[in-house]
């Protein structure tokens, strides 16, 4: 057994999610220079030149990325072996959310969904805590935001539609979402379990890292092909028209009930942040 | 080919009748920040035939909740936010002679249909790009609706703000355009 105070995840909560908003992902800029080099579109190029400015005004001055700050995604893995002390496990990540967005001059985007009032601190967070082997724990922080998971969709197919059927959903969701999801961006699908779950290996699915290839040989060519019809929309960076409405296609996959086909597709903006923190 | 034009506000209809979407606008002067609720507000006060707390003719609105910005800099991050979102309110702000809309993403048929009649038009700033915008903003103060927070209606005043024109007041749509030249 090893003991963990909650205070000291309270710590690296508030410093994540202000670190996950200033500093854009090195894979995230590998994608941008490449992407500039390979687009054709004039007024895309300059969309790929502001993006990387924004990046390192952001980094350097520490302004958040985009002033959607998100609403704090966190999954949290927890060694069995672990022994968490000194308080309330949820209650610290949420003490934390409330001390970076506080702290780090980020924006706070949670409110009553009748009112509208604003929450004032963004929270609550979203939490998922699984238990795994080990003595560690680790957190990934994901601040999403809006915009993107607007226009993100959960489809029942039935399972007739088979694969052309998942791969129509997927460029579908993406073509109605347009300039609206903060293009280029990074999709998630995840394809299977129940209604739920689809959605959250979809989340999950936008964690890996940009540029990485599925270990499934299989996975790895079929997101190849739906990147392909999906960059072959023409949307383009900010939807303006051009060769790169998305950077990646990410694909979790798990078994479903012989009367199901879920396909769930989760959009990320190109302000693709998160951070693992282990403690 | 994209023309490079900068505009100073308030807009006239002239300023606005020049503009061809794929046009780069530079935005400088006093523009104003509203979001959904915001714009609720706006329209309520229209409704009840009351005064609004700003003066909406030859105006530019920005569709932005920037993040607060740290002590001693006029704003934080200050990128679009998704207009589809105001399209229900639009429409009675352009009747009132509000001349430009700043955001990202698709505009309805109704708003589009009401720039070209009042003779307005919308511009696409690039979102997700709020640290790279706050550098154009050199003031800013809440004008009303402080209980909103991020959501309040800011004055702001702009220098060489960039954007494009996504609809023209002749009912062009550069997003349908730029498909139709990049769809494959």
């Amino acid at each position: 057994m090893r003991d963990i105070e909650v205070k000291e995840i309270t710590r690296a909560v508030k410093e994540a999610v202000m670190e996950a908003n200033y500093r854009l992902g090195e894979d995230m800029l590998r994608a941008f220079a490449e992407a500039l080099k390979a687009e054709e579109s004039p007024s895309c190029q300059e969309v790929f030149r502001q993006l990387l400015e924004n990046a390192r005004i952001a980094r350097e001055e520490l302004i958040p990325i985009c002033q959607d700050c998100g609403l704090a995604v966190i999954f949290a893995e927890v060694g069995q072996e672990v022994h968490l002390v000194g308080g309330d496990f949820q209650a610290a990540i949420q003490e934390g959310v409330r001390q970076g967005y506080q702290e780090g001059y980020l924006r706070k985007s949670m409110c009553d969904p009748f009112t509208r009032a604003n929450t004032g601190d963004n929270t609550p967070a979203v939490i998922y805590t699984t238990i795994v082997p080990g003595e560690t724990l680790k957190l990934m922080v994901v601040p999403k935001g809006g915009g993107s998971e607007n226009m993100s969709r959960v489809h029942m197919l039935r399972p007739a539609a088979g694969l052309a059927g998942i791969k129509e959903k997927i460029v579908e969701t993406v073509r109605e979402a347009g300039a609206n999801c903060c293009p280029p961006t990074i999709i998630g699908v995840g394809i299977g379990g129940t209604f739920d779950q689809a959605a959250l290996l979809a989340k999950k699915a936008l964690l890996r890292e940009v540029g990485s290839k599925h270990p499934d040989p299989e996975l790895a060519a079929l997101e190849e092909e739906i990147l392909g019809l999906i960059n072959n929309l023409g949307i383009g960076a900010a939807g303006l028209g051009g060769r790169f409405t998305s950077l990646a296609v990410h694909i979790n996959l798990m078994p479903c009930h012989i009367a199901s086909l879920p396909v769930a597709v989760n959009i990320q903006c190109h302000a693709s942040r998160h951070q693992e923190v282990v403690l | 080919m994209s023309r490079l034009i900068k505009l100073n506000t308030p807009l006239s209809d002239n300023d606005v009748e020049a503009l061809e979407i794929g046009d780069t606008v530079l935005v400088s002067g006093v523009i104003y920040t509203a979001r959904d609720a915001a714009h609720k507000r706006l329209v309520d006060l229209m409704h009840a035939g009351q005064e609004l707390p700003l003066e909406v003719a030859g105006q530019v609105i920005f569709y932005v909740g920037p993040t607060p910005g740290r002590p001693g800099r006029v704003i934080g991050a200050a990128g679009p936010t998704t207009a589809y979102r105001m399209d229900p309110y639009a429409p009675e702000l352009l009747a009132r002679g509000l001349k430009a809309m700043i955001g990202k993403g698709k505009r309805g048929p109704e708003v589009i249909a009401a720039m070209v009649k009042h003779k307005a038009v919308y511009l696409g700033a690039t979102g997700g790009a709020g640290a790279l915008i706050s550098k154009s903003i050199k003031s800013a103060q809440i004008v009303a609706y402080e209980d909103l927070g991020p959501e309040a209606i800011r004055r702001l005043v702009v220098e060489d703000l960039p954007t494009i024109v996504i609809n023209d007041c002749r009912g062009r749509d550069l997003y349908e355009e730029g498909l139709r030249r990049y769809a494959r």
